[in-house]
């Protein structure tokens, strides 16, 4: 018989809480991705609307992770999956809040024509996504492999975004009454970059969580 | 010139091994204990703990039938081999037990005890020692009025500080400390560590404890026994954060043991 049984069932209970706020937190960036593209504006406010729950899965995840510590006292690799989440979970939150920018983007930017068809960032975005599923797998099934290869893409968004962003900026002079809409959509960039970063961060916290050492991924 | 003298050791432990009999309860213990810090002892029942505590101040040698091997350098002084005034090493070598087992004597006279077997006879220095004892243990502001009232009149945890005051009142090098706290309610716990940790400043203690959480509150460095074996020893923060072997690992987070 497990001596700590009802205890590790709540740690696996912690993991399932986390792993639906980041199905949500991915969806959000879906969502948000579409309205911006397809100039859906109530889709965005649908998006906007929605994080109140994420932030509800965050604050829960919290309280359980502190009860669990109260209760526990929880040690070693215990204490490093308990610290995890929370770290995770804020980390997932960010991410969250990254998609109600970029719908808010798209709400800026409301049904002004676009300047040309959106194609980069779109690219950019399934990268940043690619980057999320990774770094949530990793933390799910703690695999290292995983999370290093995740991270091993974050150098390929951020020279997306460097490149991106030039080309913008670019587009301001021939069209000066667009600047708005330029403006949001390097913002949108920025956003999809973080979102990268972000994911980065799981994947760390996923090395650390399985070795107990601090690795700076991003360096 | 031994390895202690030259480093911070006091306690050198060298390929300890020890027979109840036939039953091997300690194996190759190779185990150095530093000046002024405090190491905790965990494992479960059984796994050699409290043989291997008592065997520092050689203790142990109550029990009928032990047969030792390798070397306990104290100080320099390999207590196995040479020959040892067993009253002068258990002067340098303190220790508390589980249970407070105060003398069926007064207060005054508990703390005076050891100082008088020592050969102190006058009055102005029993009454300096008893009272600075008593400070050490915080325990002179509770007690101060009645010096002279039976030692059993007083509480679970003021009897189990008494006898702490007690072993220092011979001035030892170390304090030992087999589960000091396990029969106290948990304020008496909480005193005993915090005297604990004041202490250090002075003496070096080792304490075996059951109570992972004392462990990790108050030692500096903590050694995990299982089944005669030292299996892991290392600074306190790593054993509870970050342990390298994976029984270590089972028994602190609960899974086995």
């Amino acid at each position: 018989m497990s001596t700590r049984a009802n205890f590790d069932q709540n740690l696996k209970e912690l993991k399932a809480m986390l792993l639906k706020m980041a199905s949500k937190s991915e969806y959000a960036i879906k969502e948000a991705m579409i309205s911006l593209i397809n100039q859906d504006i109530e889709k965005a406010k649908l998006v906007i609307k929605r994080d109140s729950e994420i932030n509800e899965l965050e604050h829960e995840i919290n309280d359980k992770a502190l009860l669990l510590i109260a209760r526990e006292s929880p040690v070693a690799s215990d204490l490093r999956k308990i610290n995890v989440a929370l770290k995770v979970s804020s980390e997932v939150e960010r991410m969250a809040d990254m998609a109600v920018n970029i719908a808010k983007s798209a709400v800026h930017i409301g049904e002004e024509k676009h300047i040309k068809e959106l194609v980069d960032i779109p690219n950019m975005m399934e990268r940043a996504l690619d980057m999320v599923a990774e770094s949530i797998t990793a933390y799910y099934s703690e695999d290292i492999t995983i999370a290093k290869k995740c991270a091993e893409k974050d150098d390929e968004v951020d020279k997306m975004f460097g490149r991106l962003i030039q080309e913008l900026l670019g587009y301001i002079p021939q069209n000066p009454n667009s600047t708005n809409q330029i403006i949001q959509l390097a913002f949108v960039c920025r956003f999809l970059e973080r979102i990268a970063d972000h994911s980065t961060n799981i994947a760390e916290n996923v090395i650390y969580l399985v070795t107990g050492q601090r690795i700076d991924l991003n360096a | 010139m031994s390895i202690a003298t030259l480093t911070r050791e006091v306690f050198h432990i060298q390929d300890l091994n020890l027979w109840y009999g036939e039953h091997h309860a300690l194996k190759n213990i190779n185990f150095p204990i530093n000046k002024k810090e405090v190491t905790a002892i965990i494992g479960p029942s059984g796994c050699g703990k409290s043989t291997f505590i008592k065997t520092l101040n050689l203790m142990i040698n109550m029990v009928p039938n032990v047969k030792m091997t390798g070397e306990i350098n104290f100080n320099g002084q390999n207590v196995l081999n040479e020959k040892i005034d067993l009253v002068d090493l258990r002067k340098h070598v303190g220790m508390v037990f589980q249970k407070g087992n105060p003398f069926p004597q007064s207060i005054y006279d508990n703390i005076a005890y050891g100082p008088r077997i020592h050969g102190i006879k006058r009055k102005k220095d029993l009454d300096e020692i008893v009272t600075k004892s008593l400070m050490d243990v915080a325990l002179w502001d509770e007690v101060k009025d009645r010096l002279h009232a039976p030692a059993l009149g007083l509480s679970g945890g003021q009897q189990q500080r008494l006898c702490i005051a007690r072993a220092l009142a011979t001035k030892p090098d170390v304090l030992l400390m087999d589960e000091p706290t396990s029969a106290l309610d948990p304020i008496s716990t909480l005193k005993i560590e915090e005297l604990i940790l004041e202490l250090k400043e002075k003496y070096t203690i080792v304490i075996v404890t059951h109570n992972m959480q004392q462990a990790s509150r108050v030692s500096d460095k903590t050694a995990f026994f299982l089944m005669g074996e030292l299996i892991e020893l290392d600074s306190t923060s790593t054993i509870f954060s970050n342990p390298k072997d994976s029984r270590t690992e089972g028994y602190i987070t609960g899974r086995f043991g």
